[in-house]
């Protein structure tokens, strides 16, 4: 409908100050993409430790470390780019609990809690058992942690591009593309070819999903409001299509074919390709979409 | 009580004296605003128009900005006016977000959020804000929407059918009206806003993180 008002009106913006523009950049993408990797981790060796016992008992200890170094990132990532970043602790001593952020960093310091006892009982007390019971305990934590942001992006609401429930179903499955491609990069050829198999498919069904789920906003979001069909003009040929279309690429498209190929032909060093390509392709594609209603003019 | 503005966009001839006077009472930092007057033409020569719109926060009654503060930060006080406060603010530009009217800033001193306050301050001293006492067309009408004899509910009534609010889609409920308004004056996406020096400046975007 805006098209036709500026045809019909020839409205022009003459006098005007300075707007703001990408306000949440690239440190925020940091943040949701090593988030993804810190929960979906746990996701997938929670699965693996349960379908496969006897084999993937070396992943505990690898799995727990990684989830706490990309965990920590997340939380480093969302700390720098407060502004008023000393004033962190405001969330736990003033808390406002309708607000997702603040959701989102309790959830979060649980989730920090539980998997730092992991690694005590693992590491310290070298025991197993309560290192999977706590792992329960971890994945059923490890899924709001991963939706919050979702949540958070839906509490946007001049960001009529992140909806609810679309954000949260790619939330969740970034998680399970970053968690399976980190998984299959820490396993390597341990892994019997049944698990890598597992994994691939993990890493398969979660980008063709993802890659779906893209272009149907890509096309169906334009019907939703003119403000989303503006938005998404920064990726069909506007500054970002270049950015976008790789993101999908890289992200989607080229772990698809490589998952397909490496079953057909179980080759794990496809695989390999597959999952770097995916961790690269999941922070463009994250970023092009945290970017783009960002560069919307809001009045 | 229920505190709320009114601009009557047929009266606004854009001399600014708002947007100065607000920017000297509340220290606003340059490159940055609380309220501000944008210009857009209309028409081609020769019949063409000049509107003008005084741009602020809308203080809404459901504020995204309110919701989504972690530190309530951003609260509502008792006259319904959506206050800020620096000293609790995070500045983690939730708030920029979730504002669908694109009103609140990062104030490059402070490094918090910062907007329209209906000059609060003043207000509590039963003054008039700011750039309500500067208009010299008295265009800006405050007041109380509760009480149905001040100014501002009268002027409602008086030009009821033709009182706008911006994005009513958002269901904000805003507590800032206008009269004489558009798709043009209020619907950011319905005029072209070329990045470059046009008529009077340099029409452009902050860089990363909001402000120079």
């Amino acid at each position: 409908m805006a098209h036709e008002i500026i045809a019909a009106t020839n409205a022009v913006v003459t006098l005007d100050v300075a707007l703001p523009g990408i306000v949440w950049g690239w440190i925020i993408t940091m943040n949701m993409w090593a988030k993804s990797i810190g929960t979906g981790i746990i996701f997938i060796a929670f699965y693996l430790l349960k379908k496969y016992p006897e084999q993937t008992g070396f992943i505990r200890l690898p799995s727990v470390v990684i989830s706490i170094i990309f965990i920590h990132m997340f939380l480093f990532f969302t700390v720098i780019d407060l502004h008023q970043m000393f004033r962190f602790w405001h969330i736990f001593f003033h808390p406002h609990m309708t607000s997702t952020i603040t959701l989102g960093a309790w959830l979060a310091a649980g989730f920090v809690g539980i998997i730092l006892t992991m690694a005590y009982f693992l590491y310290i007390k070298k025991d197993e058992a309560m290192y999977d019971k706590l792992l329960a305990y971890g994945v059923v934590l490890a899924v709001p942690v991963t939706l919050y942001t979702a949540g958070l992006m839906a509490q946007s609401t001049a960001r009529e591009l992140w909806q609810m429930p679309t954000e949260s179903i790619q939330m969740m499955l970034a998680a399970f593309l970053a968690g399976s491609a980190t998984m299959l990069l820490v396993g390597g050829n341990k892994f019997s070819d049944e698990i890598k198999k597992d994994l691939a498919l993990i890493l398969g069904f979660s980008a063709l999903t993802a890659f779906i789920m893209y272009m149907l906003e890509l096309v169906f979001g334009p019907m939703k409001a003119e403000e989303v069909a503006a938005t998404l003009e920064f990726v069909k040929g506007g500054e970002y299509t270049f950015m976008f279309w790789l993101g999908q690429i890289v992200a989607f498209l080229i772990p698809m074919v490589l998952v397909c190929k490496s079953i057909k032909d179980k080759s794990y060093y496809l695989l390999k390709i597959a999952a770097v390509s995916a961790l690269v392709g999941l922070w463009i594609t994250k970023h092009v979409w945290l970017v783009i209603p960002q560069l919307l003019n809001l009045s | 009580m229920q505190l709320g503005f009114l601009v009557d966009l047929r009266l606004c001839m854009g001399c600014k004296g708002c947007e100065i006077a607000c920017k000297v009472e509340n220290e606003v930092p340059l490159s940055t605003w609380r309220l501000r007057v944008k210009y857009v033409d209309v028409g081609s020569f020769p019949e063409t128009k000049r509107t003008f719109t005084p741009l602020r926060c809308n203080h809404c009654a459901n504020a995204p900005c309110v919701r989504i503060c972690p530190v309530s930060a951003l609260h509502y006080i008792e006259n319904g006016i959506v206050n800020i406060d620096k000293e609790r603010c995070i500045g983690c530009a939730g708030c920029i977000m979730a504002c669908p009217y694109g009103a609140i800033y990062i104030d490059p001193l402070t490094q918090t959020a910062d907007k329209c306050t209906y000059c609060a301050h003043r207000v509590a001293s039963a003054m008039m804000p700011a750039c309500v006492v500067a208009c010299p067309v008295e265009a800006n009408i405050f007041g109380d929407l509760d009480d149905p004899m001040s100014n501002i509910s009268k002027y409602i009534q008086e030009h009821q059918g033709n009182v706008q609010v911006r994005k009513a889609e958002k269901g904000t409920d805003p507590h800032h009206f206008y009269v004489g308004g558009g798709n043009v004056t209020l619907n950011p996406l319905a005029s072209l806003r070329e990045e470059g020096f046009g008529l009077f400046n340099n029409l452009t975007h902050l860089p990363v993180g909001g402000h120079h």
